[in-house]
């Protein structure tokens, strides 16, 4: 069904629900890539315009991809409940702006729509949104999960240690995680990107971790972030999994691409609760995902890189996930060019997820041949914190000597919790304080020292 | 840790350092880490962004292929300059018309050929393209192969060589391609070996060897890596996820740089629009499927 409107004499269509969302979308390099961002700001603009008149029941009539052909599609359209979406059903996207910056509509309020809103109606209206209404309603947005620990409390705020090592070794894993520790990090997971292929190294690194974990009584959860398989054949062998990870995406043809779909994330969710290792909940997955992930692999349907992440967060919440998270920055230039299009992009995630009731956290990252630095890395953490983010990445120094790029250190989230008044999660910060690390939220003076001095086979 | 000294208790982070590259133990000024570790890895990001957007020192490279009596011939992508380089990754892989001429030019029947790529560090070009590039001549010559010219391509990508190999006639493309700079290293270089080189192969159908530079995989051990995968790719009639190497001294499979199929892919195309999406965590068999 194409859309029309004529503006200053010259008139516009789009040809189709997709076509307008594209052209909608603020500027990034990702849509150019793909053919299908606006042609013009003035083209933009009016793309905005046409789109805040739409109904949001267009959007569940018209599904951008049909459900016949794709299982994420399906989904999509199953899990939408009518009964949540009957207070907003009678509103334009524009309109849904609107309820969403009300005073009225509050965290309650906005709990309870996540379910009525699909993917597209939440990618839609960001793109209606400035940044700081992003910031706004994602602030409203508390999503809650726990395992060892309770993460997405207002006022607190996680980290993952990210400690990946370039040849896993152990001690070199060991090493960056008791220095996260140290700094107060590693409440939201302790999580490693093996370099190793296969199974071996889910296995090796989860009896780590999960010695440490044990032997420290430290309230919190560890994750080897390999393809689910891996994950999967390790459980088999009894290995200490807590978390099941896996990265996703927001098409059938997307997913084939991470070597997944519904059935096997499905079979991994189970294997995942089968272990019963939470101690506070059972929320037992974690996400990867990122904008420009479907066009990389030629599976974006003609869809712009936003909404088609956004369709992402609607099949990860199937699984009522721990956590997940956005890698912003890690793709590349020819997806998100700069510092503006990276920052702009992390907010509309978080928001997004939020507002479809995930627990997000967002991977505050840039590669050295995008156009952004560690300034632009500040300014997104920042905004984010005050968005209400669950959690960041946490690598020493900024600098992941894995995977080779830059993401933010254990400093920057102690500089985001002072400077926005922020505490860990409740079960982590008892514990950092037992350790001598913390004390009354903030870290003791040398807050490596209980750590390193007192366990002298931390440092072996 | 034998070899290492004893923790002293001045740095009790000593033997921690020593289990990481990672930079670790920096110390706390407030909420911020030391100045000297900001300066540091600022200056790290320098080497990274000059290794992105300076040019290798093409004379210096091909004058060193001169010496060795190694002929080469220049060319360039459909990328016209580095900015649209970064935006558009399938310029990158397709050779310009007049270079096309120039490589169809020298167009016979090759075993093998050998195709230099500034990729995203030019550093690594100018620092170990020739010597790499004589190094995988050496046993090419030993071997009695017929090698084709070294191809010197500017603003190109990995998949650049499907073109170049295709269009000279050669069975096997060796491209040594500057990689995605990092903090740790702006000037590695990686080695992709793809059998049969046609425009359209996907990365599961090359092999790759990266972190090739000294400190990382030494050019010397990447170039008897090289040539271990090249044989066998010439007896399997194939390269990629179900070609069958065995390395020589038994690498280790996990070692920096020894990948098996492109599992590194990420590093330098971020993403090639081949089938293979592209997150950090994606993992390699996702890559190799």
């Amino acid at each position: 069904m194409p859309y029309r409107v004529t503006y200053r004499g010259q008139s516009y269509t789009f040809a189709d629900l997709a076509t307008l969302l594209a052209k909608a979308s603020p500027f990034r390099s990702g849509d150019v890539l793909a053919g299908i961002a606006a042609d013009s700001a003035v083209e933009r603009a009016v793309a905005q315009s046409v789109l805040a008149d739409v109904a949001l029941t267009d959007f569940i009539e018209h599904p951008l991809i049909a459900p016949e052909s794709d299982e994420v599609s399906r989904y999509l359209l199953e899990s939408h409940r009518p009964e949540a979406f009957a207070t907003v059903a009678h509103l334009t996207v524009g309109g849904l702006r609107d309820h969403l910056l009300d005073e009225a509509t509050g965290s309650v309020e906005l709990s309870a729509l996540a379910w009525g809103l699909t993917p597209e109606m939440v990618a839609a209206v960001s793109k209606l949104m400035r940044n700081q209404d992003l910031i706004a309603v994602a602030r409203k947005c508390h999503v809650v999960t726990s395992f060892r620990n309770t993460l997405g409390l207002p006022g607190h705020f996680a980290t993952r240690i990210q400690p990946n090592h370039p040849t896993d070794d152990p001690r070199g894993i060991l090493a960056s995680t008791v220095d996260g520790l140290s700094l107060g990090a590693g409440d939201a997971v302790i999580g490693v990107n093996p370099a190793g292929d296969g199974p071996e190294p889910v296995i090796a690194v989860s009896h780590l971790l999960a010695e440490l974990i044990e032997r420290y009584r430290i309230p919190t959860q560890s994750c080897v972030l390999a393809h689910v398989r891996h994950t999967l054949t390790a459980i088999e062998a009894g290995a200490p999994v807590d978390l099941v990870f896996q990265s996703i995406g927001g098409s059938e043809a997307l997913n084939r691409g991470f070597g997944i779909d519904i059935a096997l994330l499905d079979e991994a969710y189970a294997a995942g609760l089968s272990l019963e290792r939470g101690t506070v909940g059972q929320n037992v997955m974690y996400f990867e995902t990122g904008q420009g992930s479907a066009l990389s692999a030629g599976a974006h349907h003609g869809i712009d890189q936003q909404t088609m992440e956004a369709r992402t967060y609607g099949l990860a919440r199937r699984y009522e996930p721990l956590l997940v998270n956005s890698v912003v920055g890690f793709i590349g230039p020819e997806y998100l060019y700069d510092g503006k299009q990276i920052i702009r992009a992390g907010l509309e995630d978080h928001f997004c997820g939020k507002l479809l009731g995930l627990p997000m956290g967002v991977d505050v990252c840039h590669t050295n041949h995008a156009e952004a630095d560690s300034d632009d890395m500040d300014t997104l953490l920042t905004l984010l914190g005050v968005a209400g983010v669950n959690y960041v990445m946490g690598v020493p120094g900024t600098d992941d000597v894995m995977l080779g790029y830059q993401s933010t250190s254990f400093h920057d989230a102690v500089y985001l919790r002072e400077v926005l008044d922020l505490r860990p999660a409740p079960e982590f910060e008892v514990w950092l304080e037992s350790m001598g690390v913390m004390q009354g939220g903030r870290l003791t003076p040398d807050s490596s020292q209980p750590l390193l001095e007192g366990h002298r086979e931390l440092a072996p | 840790m034998n070899s290492l000294p004893d923790p002293t208790p001045d740095d009790p982070w000593a033997p921690l350092r020593a289990a990481t590259p990672a930079p670790i133990g920096l110390g706390r000024v407030g909420t911020a880490p030391s100045l000297s570790s900001v300066l540091t890895l600022r200056a790290a990001h320098a080497d990274a962004r000059d290794a992105v957007w300076t040019p290798p020192d093409w004379p210096g490279i091909e004058q060193g292929l001169t010496e060795a009596a190694i002929p080469w011939l220049s060319a360039r992508s459909q990328a016209p300059d580095r900015a649209t380089y970064l935006l558009r990754p399938d310029l990158g892989r397709l050779l310009a018309a007049d270079s096309r001429a120039a490589v169809a030019g020298q167009r016979a029947n090759y075993d093998l050929s050998i195709v230099l790529v500034d990729g995203l560090s030019g550093a690594a070009l100018t620092h170990h393209g020739a010597a790499l590039a004589r190094a995988l001549f050496a046993w090419g010559r030993r071997r009695s192969w017929r090698l084709a010219p070294v191809v010197c391509v500017s603003q190109g990508r990995v998949a650049i060589g499907d073109d170049i190999g295709a269009t000279l006639g050669a069975d096997l493309a060796v491209v040594v391609i500057g990689e995605r700079p990092g903090l740790s290293a702006a000037d590695s270089l990686g080695i992709y070996l793809t059998f049969a080189p046609r425009v359209g192969r996907m990365d599961s159908e090359r092999n790759c060897i990266s972190n090739v530079r000294p400190g990382g995989l030494p050019i010397d051990r990447a170039a008897e890596l090289a040539e271990a995968y090249a044989v066998a790719a010439r007896q399997q009639g194939l390269t990629g996820t179900d070609l069958r190497v065995e390395l020589p001294n038994s690498a280790p499979t996990h070692s920096p740089g020894v990948g098996g199929a492109a599992a590194s892919a990420r590093r330098h195309d971020g993403g090639s629009g081949t089938g293979t999406p592209s997150l950090p965590s994606s993992g390699s068999a996702a890559r190799k499927e």
